[in-house]
């Protein structure tokens, strides 16, 4: 089983980084918010929440890291410049590795900033 | 040019070519004239009913601006006061900043990805007809004494009042949700025309930016427009039905409708934002005559932007008592959006810093815009802080923010669209003078008229009041609100003239007047076919870099340079590399798309009013137009299959499945039906949160029902596996068995699925329980009823001929309807019948 997965061509790849913030915003919010809700019924303490959430951070901006990775082979590993702008298939290709990465980056700032709370924030209502 | 052409037709075949073309995209005159469905006509009929409609409630706002001039007025009594200031944000919102764009994109897309049509140029009709009738229905109610008058995002209990809303709530919730219905429409037909309708060699890194913005916003449409619907259900059965969702004394929560609303609310903010962006980042590099600078980051904002746009909703609920660290994630993403968002505005100002920048009056408005969208976005930054929020929430402050945000952000840019693509329209630029004149009231207007609400707001006046007293601070900040607010009008006025004055003396200009370099300018507005032949596209500004471009494209020495067929006809090439995969027939000319518009009005309007045989007859009369339509213009059978388009190419008439455009639109649309849903479970699992026990120890339809229904839609979606597999081979007659087989299983599941609420007495005016366990089974099997419906058709398209092996593109398309479908079922009678016992 090889670790690195082939190259994909589609478009969906440039929105694998973008989803996994996504995914993370969700966990986040609908973990507290049930938390929060049902004060009392979970069998486990806020801080245990907090550090489950932060393994959850952990291994989404481990899967940014994976998804610019590829991105970064994509766009042959910062070879060509930008524009990318030629009618050829290897622009396109280079455009895609770009935007992608590009949008990893913004992807790995936001999950920080949604994880910033849980450092911070340690109780339902302070 | 490109070398590929072996012959050059003769003067006389060319002019054989464009008759035939102008024939096939002939428009109707007299009153046929609006059976028409080419997007240039829908188009402008969309731009000029939004701005109409903008222009109306501007009016109301006007009316609003004068009863609040001075403390104690008696302009306007308190209930038109309410009627008025709802209104104005509805019509705004729903009637004007989201249609604007679909207008907008309608007209320019096929041009600008060089297509002649849009592929489904029928469904932008009934979208623009739908939008219209209900659109005129919501603004008429004010006549009445009757509009809606509880504010435009409508809270319960206050909307659910009927005491004091009156039928004003049902006319919001009907009216919207059939426009809303208009949204959807438009961004099926966005996606698939972005994705599959370039012109050949567009690749993805090719792509005007306009289209990647419009992309993105389709896309957040189909997520964010659902849970709105799904709201709106839960709201008007409340109000129809009494079903308690949103009554806190039955279990119900006014919540639930807040997180709908604003789940559909924040990403609309973008949703108006990022096309008018979009007309920005056509316009600048026009100005700047040079290619925009970094490209791959606009891509970058417009989805990161699209993105992270779902994650603010709650910013707007700061004050409604959840818990802090829910209100932390919101205010962190609603920090980091400003990220994308100040991406794209250093790309344009390193555009303009780049190039030569030419100030025209385009260019006035963009930069205007933007300068007021800045001061907004600042604003917005502030109050995406829980503390200044507290603050400011529900004050003055917030009318300025998000007026500065809107109008920044999506009028400025639009009237700088109107003055930069109106020679599209007549070939003849609009006024110089007027504009700048026109751009100076509107700038320094919104300045006096909003700038001073700031200050008002901290100093704690608060939105919506009809009057106030004197000399508590606020008098002199609403006189000179006032006044900016009529200046600003006055701006307006002068655009409207500049548009409506009468031309007839200007002498019509050149084709592209601004020397822009997208492929847009192609396009005459004297004829309808689009594009005279489908060009080969090497550059992301075809006109600046690809020499004799425009003589080639109107000497017909392209792909597509007649219409041999007499039909309406347009490429489909593939997403990611444009290459060419099918010659697409899209429908033409057709009065069924009124019909089904106008009976699918008729349906919305007769609930509000409660006429529940007129309902009847209208959804009949809609399903009747509607398959009347489908059986006419879809999946017609080519005489032959392959279609010869020039330059040596031939490509098939007739695709299914994953290749065909029917195919993904379904696909689409079940995306936003699928988004709907999950919202409906959303509110199934918001109240096992919020309560003890959410059942309140009423009994649930058991175990036996809902798993029975589950399974026999599993059997259903079996049999119609079955009978794709069977069509496949040929074997029509068991196609037929397999089809008929499943509308019984599908009918069999259908009452299982209702027979669990219903046998174990489950009353859904007494708890929201059942009445929430009520809305997910009807869901289900409404769907299954439509279902049916689809079965029914493909068997009739079998008997008829239709349909065979090699053209099954209905069959394909109702199994992927069949996927959605039976997740859907396995999902809601999953959760209803095991959830209450699991918990």
């Amino acid at each position: 089983m090889r670790l690195i997965p082939k190259d994909v061509e589609s478009l969906w790849t440039l929105f694998t980084a973008p989803t996994i913030w996504a995914l993370h915003f969700l966990v986040c919010y609908v973990t507290a918010a049930v938390f929060c809700a049902k004060a009392g019924a979970p069998p486990f303490s806020f801080e245990a929440m907090r550090l489950a959430l932060c393994a959850v951070t952990l291994v989404a901006l481990s899967g940014i890291v994976l998804s610019a990775y590829l991105a970064w082979r994509q766009w042959g590993f910062g070879s060509g410049d930008p524009p990318h702008d030629e009618p050829t298939r290897k622009d396109r290709l280079l455009f895609q590795g770009f935007a992608t990465l590009l949008l990893a980056g913004l992807s790995f700032v936001a999950v920080i900033f949604v994880a910033v709370p849980l450092a911070f924030i340690e109780a339902c209502q302070p | 040019m490109t070398g590929t052409v072996e012959t050059e037709l003769s003067a006389d075949a060319r002019k054989a070519q464009e008759a035939e073309l102008r024939e096939v995209w002939r428009t109707p005159s007299g009153w046929c004239y609006w059976t028409s469905v080419n997007n240039t006509e829908i188009g402008l009929w969309y731009g000029a009913a939004a701005f109409i409609f903008m222009l109306f409630a501007g009016v109301l706002a006007l009316l609003v601006r004068v009863q609040l001039a001075v403390p104690g007025n008696d302009f306007l009594s308190a209930d038109m006061f309410n009627q008025a200031f709802t209104l104005h944000g509805t019509v705004m919102m729903f009637l004007f900043a989201v249609p604007i764009f679909e207008a907008v994109a309608i007209f320019l897309l096929p041009s600008m990805l060089g297509a002649r049509e849009l592929p489904f140029p029928r469904l932008s009709a009934f979208g623009f007809w739908s939008f219209a009738l209900g659109g005129v229905f919501v603004c008429g109610s004010i006549f009445f004494g009757a509009a809606p008058n509880t504010g435009w995002f409508m809270y319960p209990p206050l909307a659910t009042d009927k005491e004091y809303s009156g039928i004003g709530a049902d006319i919001w919730l009907l009216g919207l949700s059939f426009i809303e219905v208009a949204s959807i429409a438009a961004a099926v037909e966005l996606i698939v025309g972005i994705m599959k309708c370039r012109a050949p060699g567009m690749r993805i890194n090719m792509m005007p930016l306009f289209a990647w913005y419009l992309l993105i916003v389709a896309g957040m449409i189909l997520f964010a427009f659902p849970p709105l619907i799904a709201g709106d259900i839960l709201f008007e059965m409340e109000r129809m039905f009494d079903w308690p969702f949103f009554d806190a004394a039955r279990g119900g929560d006014p919540l639930l409708w807040q997180h709908l609303f604003w789940i559909f609310g924040h990403p609309e903010v973008y949703i108006i934002f990022l096309p008018a962006i979009a007309l920005m980042a056509m316009i600048v590099p026009t100005f700047s005559q040079r290619p925009i600078v970094g490209y791959s980051w606009i891509v970058l904002a417009a989805v990161g932007t699209g993105f992270l746009s779902f994650g603010l909703w709650v910013h707007h609920m700061f004050t409604t008592g959840l818990p802090q660290i829910s209100l932390a994630f919101f205010s962190a993403a609603s920090e980091a959006v400003a990220i994308p968002t100040g991406v794209q505005i250093f790309v344009f100002i390193a555009t303009m810093l780049a190039g030569r920048v030419i100030f025209s009056v385009p260019m006035l408005f963009g930069a205007g815009g933007l300068a007021i969208f800045i001061i907004g976005g600042l604003t917005g930054v502030m109050v995406a802080l829980v503390p200044f929020d507290w603050q400011a929430h529900d004050t003055y402050f917030i009318v300025a923010h998000l007026h500065y945000v809107l109008i920044g952000g999506m009028l400025f840019p639009i009237v700088a669209g109107i003055y930069y693509y109106y020679p599209l329209l007549d070939a003849r630029k609009l006024s110089d003078r007027l504009g700048k004149i026109a751009f100076w009231l509107m700038f320094v207007g919104f300045n006096v008229a909003f700038f001073p609400m700031h200050l008002a707001g901290l100093r704690g006046m608060p939105r919506r009041v009809f009057t106030y007293p004197a000399d508590i601070g606020w008098d002199w900040f609403n006189l000179i609100s006032t006044i900016g607010a009529f200046i600003f009008a006055s701006g307006v006025a002068l655009v409207v003239i500049d548009v409506l004055r009468p031309k007839h003396r200007q002498p019509k200009g050149e084709q592209n007047p601004w020397n822009s370099g997208t492929l847009e300018w192609i396009s005459e507005p004297e004829e309808k076919w689009g594009v005279r032949s489908i060009p080969i596209i090497r550059s992301r500004y075809p006109i600046w870099d690809q020499r004799g471009l425009i003589e080639d494209i109107k000497a017909g020495r392209f792909y597509l340079p007649d219409a041999k067929d007499g039909a309406r006809e347009t490429l489909v090439t593939s997403v990611l590399d444009a290459e060419p995969i099918q010659c697409l027939r899209v429908g033409g000319t057709s009065l069924l798309t009124i019909l089904a518009a106008f009976s699918l009005g008729g349906v919305f309007i007769a609930l509000t009013f409660h006429w529940w045989i007129t309902t009847i007859v209208c959804a009949s009369a809609t399903l009747a137009a509607i398959v009347a339509w489908l059986w006419t213009g879809t999946a017609v059978i080519p005489r032959e299959e392959m279609r010869d388009v020039g330059l040596g190419k031939t490509l098939p008439l007739y695709t299914s499945g994953p290749g065909s455009v029917g195919w993904w639109a379904m696909f689409i649309t079940m995306a936003g039906d699928g988004t709907a849903y999950a919202s409906l479970m959303f509110g199934y699992f918001f109240y096992w949160t919020i309560h003890e026990d959410f059942t309140a120890g009423h009994a649930g339809p058991g175990v036996l029902w809902p798993f029975t229904a589950a399974g026999l839609f599993t059997l259903a979606w079996a049999a119609m596996l079955v009978a794709q597999w069977v069509n496949e081979a040929d074997w029509r007659g068991l196609t037929r068995l397999a089809l008929a087989v499943a509308v019984l299983l599908t009918l069999a599941a259908c009452c299982a699925g209702l027979a669990g609420p219903y046998l174990t007495g489950m009353d859904p005016t007494v708890h929201v329980y059942p009445a929430i366990v009520w809305v997910v089974a009807l869901w289900t099997v409404v769907h299954g009823g439509v279902g049916i419906i689809m079965q029914l058709y493909c068997l009739a398209r079998n008997l008829a001929g239709r349909m065979s092996a090699r053209h099954d593109m209905d069959l394909r398309n109702v199994v992927l309807y069949w996927h959605f479908l039976v997740i859907t079922a396995i999902t809601s009678f999953g959760v209803l019948g095991l959830f209450p016992g699991l918990r």
